[in-house]
């Protein structure tokens, strides 16, 4: 997996809430202070930043819960965009 | 300003004709549709066919759409310059051009292709304008306690409830509606001739009179097998969430429209109005009222454009700057309403003059899109999110 890719995701994070440790294996819904508003800034935050569309269908909680779930789906996009 | 009895057909409303691309045919076209007949509107409570008419040719309704789509891929910037233009002239347009606005991004963001193919033409042209259904009789900020559900029975999606409120429901032919499903408050889209629709005009309300309030009941409506807009479950937030940015983009851009109306008619009226043998423009008590307009105008418009501006550019950044934008603008508006209703005095509360129709229609704003208090929690708590204390 591209660690630039995972870095980025955890800079952003990080910036978003700097009084937070987090893994990139941590999930960050069970921190317990991810919102609505937070969840379209990281979805807006990944499209932009690696060129991508998540489509409806990639937008499931299970690849939102860590850095490392949302590096592969920056991956997963990078690849079909692609071969589009 | 002259009253106008605008009728509810004929053709008071002709030239100019043309596209609406910029704030400047923007300008003139609210300078020739809409702004002289804004009382007529309010005291009416209803915009003629003829003006809806006049915004499908000049392509008001959804310029942002992209050109195969019917739109003309307008910027946001641009787009905000143009809200606030309908805005100046009055309130109960922009806040149709506001809803309809928040539909046609959701289908165009969230949309299957099926979806977007059988709405978006429609929505670009305004043959079919859309209204945004998430407020209740019981439920009002809270999202979350949205009580309409949606259930899925042979294949088809049956809406059941009731939705209050709801700008330009008595003019949509498309309800964007929130309503429960089994995993969380999903988004639907419904046409107005869905069976188990009924619409009942709201009118008598304090402000934004002619903007075509209705209650929508949902009687077990047949949306049908393809309504759900956009994901089920966690992300379906994120609708309500990008649907409401953008609506707030569009009455902030309205507000700073208030603001302008209001420091437009009070320069007139001081320059004209005297006092001892003096125009009212010498006091200097004037002058710093019409001071805190301008700065407050400028500043409102801004933040606007910022907030546009990161919309371009797909920057995340935008949702809080719209929310800040917003706020500002809402509050602006209601202080300097409130300030031109005092300079021009007793004339000031009749209906010769414009000031009073802004005031009401100003306070509307610090409720609709958020209220004013719901955003000084949100903007708070994006500031300790922030902190690193």
């Amino acid at each position: 997996m591209d660690n630039d890719v995972r870095a980025q995701i955890h800079g952003f994070i990080a910036s978003r809430y700097p009084h937070a440790s987090i893994g990139d294996d941590e999930d960050i819904f069970s921190l317990g202070f991810v919102n609505s508003l937070f969840a379209m800034e990281l979805v807006m935050f990944i499209e932009k930043n690696f060129n991508i569309r998540i489509p409806n269908e990639e937008l499931r909680i299970d690849n939102f819960r860590t850095t490392t779930r949302m590096a592969e789906l920056v991956e997963r996009q990078a690849v079909a965009v692609g071969q589009g | 300003m002259t009253i106008t009895d605008v009728p509810r057909s004929g053709t008071v409303l002709a030239e100019p004709a043309g596209q609406v691309t910029d704030r400047d045919s923007a300008r003139r076209f609210v300078d020739h549709h809409i702004a002289p007949f804004a009382a007529a509107f309010d005291r009416q409570e209803y915009l003629p066919d003829e003006l809806l008419e006049a915004m499908s040719t000049a392509g008001l309704w959804a310029p942002f759409l992209p050109p195969d789509t019917g739109g003309r891929g307008l910027d946001l910037v641009t787009l905000g310059a143009i809200h606030e233009e309908v805005g100046r002239g009055c309130s109960s347009v922009r806040s149709l051009l506001t809803v309809h606005t928040m539909v046609a991004w959701a289908v165009r963001r969230w949309g299957t292709a099926g979806q977007q193919a059988r709405w978006l033409p429609r929505l670009a042209t305004g043959a079919v304008l859309g209204a945004f259904c998430l407020t209740e009789p019981q439920t009002g900020s809270d999202a979350t306690a949205v009580a309409t559900t949606a259930v899925r029975r042979g294949g088809d999606w049956r809406l059941t409830g009731v939705k209050r409120w709801i700008t330009g429901g008595q003019r949509a032919g498309l309800f964007l509606v929130f309503a429960r499903t089994e995993h969380g408050v999903a988004a639907f889209l419904v046409p107005r001739d869905a069976p188990g629709v009924r619409v009942t005009p709201i009118g008598g309300l304090l402000g934004t009179r002619a903007s075509m309030l209705a209650e929508v009941t949902l009687d077990d409506a047949l949306a049908g097998p393809d309504a759900l807009l956009g994901p089920d479950g966690f992300s379906s937030g994120m609708v309500l969430t990008g649907t409401l940015d953008l609506g707030r983009y569009s009455v902030a851009a309205g507000c700073v429209g208030i603001v302008q109306a209001c420091l437009d008619a009070c320069t007139e009226y001081t320059s004209c109005r005297t006092i001892r043998s003096a125009p009212l423009r010498d006091l200097q008590l004037i002058r710093a009222k019409i001071t805190e307009m301008v700065t407050d105008v400028t500043a409102g418009r801004l933040l606007y454009q910022r907030a546009g501006a990161l919309k371009d550019a797909g920057d995340e950044a935008t949702l809080r700057v719209t929310l800040i934008a917003k706020y500002f603008a809402a509050r602006a508006a209601v202080r300097h309403a409130g300030e031109a209703v005092q300079i021009h005095g007793a004339n000031g509360i009749g209906a010769d003059y414009p000031v009073a129709r802004l005031y009401r229609d100003a306070k509307i704003m610090e409720i609709i899109e958020g209220s004013s208090e719901i955003q000084q929690i949100t903007i708070a708590d994006e500031a300790y999110r922030r902190s690193t204390k």
